[in-house]
């Protein structure tokens, strides 16, 4: 049983006390900013990058991965309380989730979303603990063909599984991996797109590009409308599961938490996907589906178990083949980077501390949220109170702090100004920010595969088809692109999508 | 103007074609190489081709095909946050953190439609205060805490 001898190394790591601090840190961030709307995780580990520069790397990993999972929580609780999302992947849970509070099932409905999570996070930190290995031995062999094809296969990939326009999506990608390359060349020493602002040498940030396209433009974009907020009060009582519940919700809880873990292993994959495949299956095959949208146990269990999962599950393409499938996990790679750590399948046998500390984490992160969460529903319902208008000057504060403090220049402000100014637009364009992220950390590593793939093929094309498994991978690229556009897949795409949007 | 029929699909393209073609322009001054020697120009190069001929399908798109409207830029809040925040990442070094966020606090509540002065002082002064707290003494960020006359 190795995986579990692994294990017990990263417990090791991850039970230190400055560990569990920084875990505790991560997931009571992560609930706060998943409670309170108009903040996502991607601008929130933006925002915080900068403060892990003097933390080990295994203490910073800790904690922005506690941030991701800590939002699935926190976004579950408004969704049931007040209706409305705090995260993207909790949407599906208002349908039921607030229909339950309605009727004054909010303890329950509260309940078995925690402890869905929670089960799920415990069965898929061994799915990751499990899966890992394996795969990044396998990654081992790929060369630098392999790897480029399978960066044009993730990237591909993630791009189908998000909503929009496909086109748009990838001239996003285009975008993403052209600014990814402004700066220093490291083959050639050439400085590329610098135009003349010395602080463009060395590449723009990660952190900049982050907090204009998700926190910034998000920002102007609910100043923008005069939606109010109505919050509802009083005590929620009994937050726990009566017998029947139980009975009702543990099956779904059991198929959400399969489901996440197969959905979070896809590009494009993760949290959101997961919990609106869930909720999809548990309306199909209930025996009763016309109690789905009217506080159906089954529509909140299956959803929130599977967003957990699917949060943890992105790990492991990340942990063993260093591609990010989603936004998130892009953060996670500009985090490994700026710690020396280059993500991709050697991080297992060269750091396993971290490789396996981060893993245990997970599971002690979520421990922590069921054990802290529930009594502190109260708090984060009296956050909900605070009127926006005087919680975001707050947040541009931090943000603006938070990115003046990577290099201590101006410069990088006026540039994560221009990236939110680029995010509004962008807004108004339906395209969306997440695959330009994608291209960005990718940039460089696409054009170094590329260039050294064409090296050792003295420049011949084809080393990509007569390599197998780059061969199959790119294969997969055509393959999900003629499907997408057969016209009655790209209709059935587009309702799904619609029917997620409305 | 009649002859778009979908503007988000339109401008989009105009947006990706004027990036791809800046891609193409800037790197043709870089080394071109070969595709077994690659130089620095090689691969935006191929990138910004790229951009430009999906940029221009888009935008043809969306002359074609009928689309949403494209909804108006709202100034106060673009101007409010934006404007606030660059201002505030040039002044800071000169200004401290007590003053720099006294400024950003007052003028970027503006960029909201429910914009009370008096509320908006208020948080100023207790998150000016918090600020000092919490990057000056808690994460030892570089930063003054005073205007330029009175750091050090």
């Amino acid at each position: 049983m190795d995986v579990f001898a692994h294990l017990a190394t990263g417990f090791g790591v991850a039970m230190t006390p400055i560990n569990l601090v920084y875990a505790l840190v991560g997931v009571l961030l992560g609930t706060l900013i998943g409670v309170l709307p108009g903040i996502g995780p991607v601008a929130t580990i933006a925002m915080l990058l900068p403060t892990t520069y003097a933390l080990p790397p295994v203490s910073a990993l800790i904690m922005l991965a506690g941030i991701y999972y800590g939002a699935q929580y926190g976004g579950s609780t408004t969704a049931i309380l007040v209706n409305m999302p705090g995260e993207t992947s909790s949407v599906v849970t208002c349908l039921d989730g607030h229909q339950m509070a309605l009727r004054g099932q909010a303890g329950a409905a509260l309940a078995v979303a925690a402890l869905g999570s929670f089960f799920a996070g415990c069965v898929a930190t061994v799915f990751v603990a499990a899966f890992s290995p394996p795969l990044s031995e396998f990654a081992l062999k790929f060369g630098p063909a392999e790897y480029f094809s399978l960066m044009v296969l993730g990237l591909i990939g993630a791009v189908i599984l998000a909503s929009g326009s496909l086109l748009k999506a990838i001239a996003m990608i285009i975008l993403g991996l052209l600014l990814g390359i402004v700066g220093t060349d490291v083959n050639s020493g050439a400085q590329r797109f610098v135009f003349g602002i010395p602080e463009l040498v060395d590449g723009i940030g990660i952190v900049g590009v982050a907090m204009g396209l998700f926190g910034f433009a998000e920002i102007v974009g609910n100043l923008e409308s005069k939606e109010k907020r109505h919050i509802i009060s009083g005590k929620v009582k009994g937050l726990w599961l009566t017998k029947a519940q139980f009975r009702a919700a543990w099956p779904a809880v059991v198929r959400g938490t399969g489901l996440g873990s197969v959905l979070g292993l896809l590009p494009g994959g993760g949290a959101m996907l997961s919990s609106f495949a869930s909720y999809t299956l548990e309306k199909k095959i209930a025996a009763d589906p016309s109690q789905f949208g009217k506080g159906a146990i089954q529509g909140v269990a299956g959803p929130e178990s599977a967003n957990n999962a699917g949060a943890q599950a992105s790990f492991i393409p990340l942990l063993t083949l260093g591609i990010p499938e989603n936004a998130v996990m892009a953060m996670m790679v500009g985090a490994m980077t700026i710690h020396n750590i280059q993500p991709g399948p050697q991080v297992v046998s060269s750091n396993p501390e971290l490789f396996w500390g981060l893993i245990a984490s997970m599971w002690i992160g979520n421990a922590m949220l069921v054990v802290l969460n529930l009594p502190m529903i109260g708090l984060w319902i009296k956050l909900l109170t605070v009127p926006y208008r005087l919680l975001y000057p707050a947040i541009l504060l931090f943000c603006a702090v938070g990115v003046y403090s990577v290099n201590n220049t101006s410069m990088d402000i006026t540039m994560t100004a221009v990236f939110g100014l680029l995010g509004v637009l962008f807004v108004k364009l339906e395209c969306e920010p997440a695959p330009l992220l994608l291209g960005f950390v990718l940039g460089p590593m696409m054009e170094e595969n590329l260039r050294r793939a064409l090296l050792l093929s003295r420049g011949d094309p084809l080393v990509f088809l007569e390599r197998p498994i780059s061969a199959v991978m790119l294969a997969g690229v055509v393959m999900l692109l003629v499907i997408m556009t057969l016209p009655n897949i790209r209709k059935k795409r587009e309702e799904a999508f619609q029917e997620e949007t409305a | 103007m009649g002859w778009i029929k979908g503007p988000k699909d339109f401008w989009s393209g105009v947006v990706f074609m004027t990036f791809g073609a800046i891609a193409l322009v800037v790197s043709s001054t870089y080394r071109m190489g070969t595709a077994a020697r690659m130089g620095p120009g090689y691969f935006p190069r191929a990138l910004g081709a790229l951009l430009l001929i999906l940029g221009a399908i888009i935008a043809v798109r969306g002359l074609r095909s009928k689309g949403e409207p494209l909804p108006a830029f709202v100034l106060r809040p673009l101007v409010f946050v934006l404007g606030t925040v660059v201002v505030f990442g040039l002044v800071v070094p000169w200004s401290g953190v007590v003053l720099g966020t006294l400024f950003l606090i007052f003028v970027s509540s503006y960029a909201s439609h429910e914009f009370r002065w008096k509320e908006a002082v208020v948080s100023g002064v207790l998150l000016a205060a918090a600020a000092v707290l919490v990057f000056i003494v808690g994460l030892q960020l570089q930063l003054p805490i005073w205007p330029w006359p009175w750091n050090q």
